[in-house]
């Protein structure tokens, strides 16, 4: 059963942060790759650009809409995502624990429903 | 047999056995709702057919083997239904192939787990706990709960499609996670003793009682789930006949209660406190649940005694307000004050009005305290009796006010 961490936290540039804690932060996100890819649950795993940079599309009657900024303008933003492969909800909660942002941010648990396999849509099982 | 005796020995299977081939059922399939339809087609067959077969030897089983039957029916027609070509995989796979139905397991405890799993939202795991473990109707939970049928239905339905979509697993967590998820379960169990239906006198005190007796006996060793299994018994064996007049605690007369469930909660509470673990290392604090039964126990104690000690109380409500300092707890602990030092002491440890005034037994406390100590009550009187939301408290509240 595959579930796909949903990591959302404040988002802090590297000068507020400081050095030290971006090094601690990275760190963090190396040893979390490391548990997951070790226990062979990973399927992939992503770490997004802040919010300042991404852009949102929309195509209404034809016609596209293209909007500097994130689809919902909040405090906490989505920062990466973590797709897992695990037999139940107990085993993907205990790897979400596990998660750098657990302990700054949120981390949503969410069941996948299809994913692609060579372009096929195919369900999760 | 007539159909009364074949539906009395229906019935009986499903009161002692709902819960059981329930959890079974849904443990194998992960689907509650599913399992549920089966285990009721299974009963319906079962009306038709013992009438004229008679009550099979091991009904349980009997029940088990259709419901099972049905569920593979239904596995079987998803398959057919089924295009894509990595369903034919899970479709293979039988999950009910390796139960013995005349080896009936029990799987009520994985099925209590699920219930409280911290993913269900709180307000729905008592209410999924007396359906699937009790096998209560949905509008009769919504009458007690006070909420419309239909939403209740809905909440129940929707409990059931995340336990089955978001894959909560169906097993007794480990040592290691059970401090963490034990707690969910007994307050559920203990909501459920909190209840009471509304619309006739019947109490669910019966029905949290029979939860924590089972989860206690299913886990064994957990000193606090045998501490609910002594409390919620206690607090049963002085419910009396229920209906009547409201009397408080201390002037109903102890001959009333039922010496059978005393001595069982006390037995319970026995089980909760080892006499001292090996190599004389002392057992743990006790938790908030064995502190309310043992509270409870002393009450009852009056039974035998013919008085209430009241310094022992105030003992142990002192250890509960340290564990577990809710504002119930801490009005409680000031009326033992009250008691046992005088009530202007009790009136100085009750919480602060800030907290209290929009709590019943806040205002209940004081009006007793007030009127203990001679001072003028019947303000703090009809306040607890504005917020009561029973009739029969109410009205002896308005009474003492005078």
């Amino acid at each position: 059963m595959r579930y796909t961490l949903l990591l959302h936290y404040e988002e802090m540039d590297a000068e507020t942060l400081g050095g030290e804690a971006l090094a601690e932060g990275q760190a963090a996100f190396a040893s979390y790759a490391a548990t997951l890819q070790a226990a062979g649950v990973l399927v992939g795993a992503e770490v997004l650009q802040p919010s300042a940079v991404t852009t949102t599309v929309r195509v209404r009657d034809g016609a596209l809409q293209v909007q500097d900024g994130p689809f919902a303008d909040t405090k906490e933003q989505l920062g990466g995502t973590v797709v897992i492969d695990v037999p139940d909800l107990d085993a993907a909660i205990g790897f979400a624990r596990q998660a750098p942002p657990a302990s700054w941010g949120t981390v949503e648990v969410r069941p996948g429903a299809v994913h692609t396999v060579e372009g096929v849509w195919t369900p999760n099982a | 047999m007539t159909t009364e005796e074949v539906r009395g020995a229906a019935e009986r299977a499903a009161r002692t056995s709902y819960g059981r081939l329930l959890a079974l059922l849904a443990a194998s399939s992960g689907d509650v709702a599913l399992a549920e339809d089966a285990l009721s087609g299974a009963f319906e067959q079962a009306l038709r057919r013992w009438p004229h077969d008679g009550v099979p030897d091991n009904p349980e089983g009997w029940l088990l083997t259709v419901a099972r039957n049905r569920l593979r029916d239904v596995w079987k027609s998803a398959a057919a239904r089924a295009s894509a070509p990595l369903d034919a995989d899970s479709a293979r796979h039988d999950p009910l192939a390796e139960h013995d139905p005349l080896a009936i397991g029990d799987k009520r405890l994985e099925l209590l787990f699920v219930c409280a799993h911290p993913a269900i939202d709180p307000a729905v795991r008592t209410p999924l706990m007396l359906q699937t473990v009790l096998g209560f109707e949905a509008a009769e939970i919504a009458r007690a709960f006070a909420v419309a049928p239909s939403a209740m239905a809905q909440r129940l339905v929707r409990a059931k499609r995340r336990i089955r979509d978001a894959r909560i697993p169906f097993i007794v967590p480990p040592r290691t996670a059970m401090a963490e998820r034990l707690p969910p379960v007994l307050e559920a169990i203990y909501a459920c003793a909190a209840l009471s239906w509304r619309g006739d006198a019947e109490s669910l005190a019966g029905e949290a009682q029979y939860l924590a007796v089972t989860l206690a006996g299913l886990l064994e060793t957990e000193a606090e789930a045998w501490g609910l299994a002594a409390l919620s018994t206690l607090t049963l064996a002085r419910r009396g006949a229920g209906g009547g007049p409201f009397v408080p605690l201390d002037e109903q007369d102890p001959s009333s209660w039922d010496a059978d469930l005393i001595a069982e909660g006390e037995a319970y509470l026995r089980r909760a406190q080892p006499a001292g673990a090996p190599g004389g290392v002392p057992a743990g604090a006790p938790g908030r649940f064995q502190l309310e039964a043992a509270i409870q126990a002393v009450h009852c104690d009056r039974r035998r005694t013919g008085a209430t000690d009241w310094p022992a109380l105030r003992m142990l409500y002192a250890a509960l307000v340290a564990v577990s300092p809710t504002l119930g707890a801490r009005v409680a602990a000031a009326a033992v004050i009250g008691r046992a030092d005088g009530a202007e002491a009790g009136l100085d440890a009750l919480p602060p009005e800030a907290d209290g005034e929009s709590f019943q037994p806040w205002w209940a406390a004081r009006a007793e305290l007030l009127s203990a100590a001679g001072r003028d009550a019947s303000t703090a009187y009809r306040r607890a009796a504005e917020l009561a939301d029973d009739d029969a408290v109410a009205s002896f509240l308005r009474a003492r006010a005078g």
